[in-house]
């Protein structure tokens, strides 16, 4: 299995350590090339304007579309969730949005650096893919928030509410093969969230 | 998450867009840029924080600002202001000849300077959450960059061949806590980011420090001190990302208009990489 973890910019050795430790063979995408050769895909977290300028420096805009629209498992984290989103509220209007996913997000939604913070999340839903539901210890850095969920798009955990919001917001998220988190798994050494693209792989394989 | 970017220093908010339009991971907010600190001398302090108000309001990735090395009050008013990181910086005049500021006091992140692994794990201990390279900045002579960051990861590399028993004198030696000092020859690479700043102003100077193994780049006074500051900076942040392929940094490195001049750091009548220890 080769996953391509986009090598722009952004917390990209983090991922590789997971998906390492999953048996994957990581490459690190910084061409149209290296896209077209592997198995999954993977947008870190970072900052979305600087990815956009380098995606399309990169003419990595389209390939990765079409890798995604062709059924490519991806998964996309903090900024790379911001990348994959059909609509961006607070973004740049000229930021790129591979439009993978029917949600809408609003870039730093929960505030700056210093409004970081780290929160349990329920993980119930992964039980149906086979997964550990023990609760997710989940990071959040500037995080995107998700303010509408399209009728296909699965919500697989919430952030519950805090003071200010009364109901849960979606935090982790998945429409067909891909899958998308606010926060960041690759930080804590949380594997499941990969296993769901991984697994998605396999079953892709099989299939 | 800014590693694999680049971090630059602007003094109004049109240079701030300019950089955020030019792929820049973040902006640090300065009153004057070093090579214009080295020029006019005097105090260099915290900026004014109207000015960091204003850069805040003009770009959506972090800003930075930078405190006077020991003014914990100027960290303060800058976490007060809501900025993202603070530097606490050699390029400002030292507020304190003998202590660093307790950063661990703090919720915002710090940025600190470092010549050597020793001067890094120090800051590290007084919770720094980033390390970078002190060089020399205003000058646009990467040299000193260049000895501080390999001095600090020709250190790492030394410390993994040293037998256990031989940790506790390196730590006496280094200077630096010896939790710090075994966790370090232990995986073999600082516990926080290092990064790599003071005097890069060219594309190839980013890739330099990349290939040598900063993990993002600061660029001072060498995009907004050239001809054609938006271009330029538009380069450097793509040498950044494509660090390992010369066809790329190549490619960017045309038309880029004059860079800083510079002057060399062995000329530099004022030494900034000295403060601090």
């Amino acid at each position: 299995m080769d996953v391509g973890v986009l090598a722009l910019q952004g917390d990209v050795s983090e991922h590789r350590a997971i998906l390492s430790s999953l048996g994957a063979t990581v490459v690190e995408l910084r061409s149209a090339r290296d896209v077209a050769r592997v198995d999954a895909l993977v947008l870190p977290g970072g900052e979305s304007t600087a990815m956009s300028v380098l995606l399309r420096a990169s003419d990595l805009v389209d390939p990765l579309r079409e890798r995604i629209a062709a059924g490519v498992p991806t998964l996309g984290t903090c900024a790379g969730m911001i990348l994959l989103a059909e609509e961006v509220l607070d973004g740049r209007p000229d930021q790129v949005r591979l439009a993978a996913v029917d949600i809408t997000v609003r870039r730093n939604a929960f505030g700056r650096q210093v409004n970081s913070f780290e929160a349990d999340l329920d993980a119930t839903a992964l039980g149906a893919d086979g997964l550990d539901t023990a609760p997710i210890h989940a990071v959040f850095i500037r995080a995107p928030g998700v303010v509408r969920v399209g009728p296909s798009v699965e919500v697989l955990a919430t952030l519950a509410p805090r003071p200010g919001v009364t109901a849960p917001e979606p935090v982790l998220l998945r429409q067909g093969s891909v899958v998308v988190a606010a926060f960041h798994p690759e930080l804590v050494g949380e594997r499941r969230v990969h296993q769901l693209v991984l697994g998605a792989l396999r079953q892709a394989a099989s299939a | 998450m800014l590693r694999g970017g680049v971090i630059m220093d602007v003094v109004t908010a049109e240079q701030a867009k300019i950089a955020e339009d030019a792929g820049a991971v973040a902006v640090m907010a300065l009153e004057r840029v070093p090579a214009d600190i080295r020029a006019e001398g005097g105090v260099a302090r915290m900026s004014a924080p109207e000015l960091i108000e204003a850069i805040k309001a003009a770009v959506t990735v972090p800003v930075m600002a930078k405190a006077r090395i020991g003014h914990f009050v100027e960290a303060q008013v800058l976490e007060a202001l809501g900025v993202d990181f603070v530097d606490e910086s050699e390029v400002l005049t030292p507020a304190d000849p003998a202590h660093h500021i307790d950063k661990w006091a703090f919720t915002v992140p710090f940025v600190c300077g470092a010549t050597s692994l020793g001067e890094a794990l120090r800051r590290i201990a007084e919770g720094a959450a980033m390390i970078r390279s002190k060089g020399e900045a205003g000058t646009g002579d990467v040299s000193v960059a260049v000895t501080h960051l390999r001095a600090v990861l020709g250190e790492l590399r030394r410390l993994r061949s040293l037998d256990p028993a031989e940790l506790p004198t390196a730590a006496k030696e280094l200077q630096a806590p010896l939790e710090l000092v075994r966790e370090v020859a232990d995986t073999g690479r600082l516990p926080v980011p290092l990064f790599c700043a003071g005097g890069i102003a060219t594309p190839a100077d980013a890739a330099l420090v990349m290939q040598l193994g900063a993990e993002a780049v600061f660029v001072g006074s060498g995009i907004f001190k050239s001809g054609d500051p938006a271009r330029r900076a538009r380069a450097i942040v793509e040498a950044t990302t494509q660090f390992r392929d010369p066809a790329i940094v190549a490619k960017v490195s045309h038309n880029l208009g004059e860079a800083m001049v510079g002057i060399s750091a062995a000329d530099a009548p004022v030494h900034l990489a000295g403060r601090g220890w």
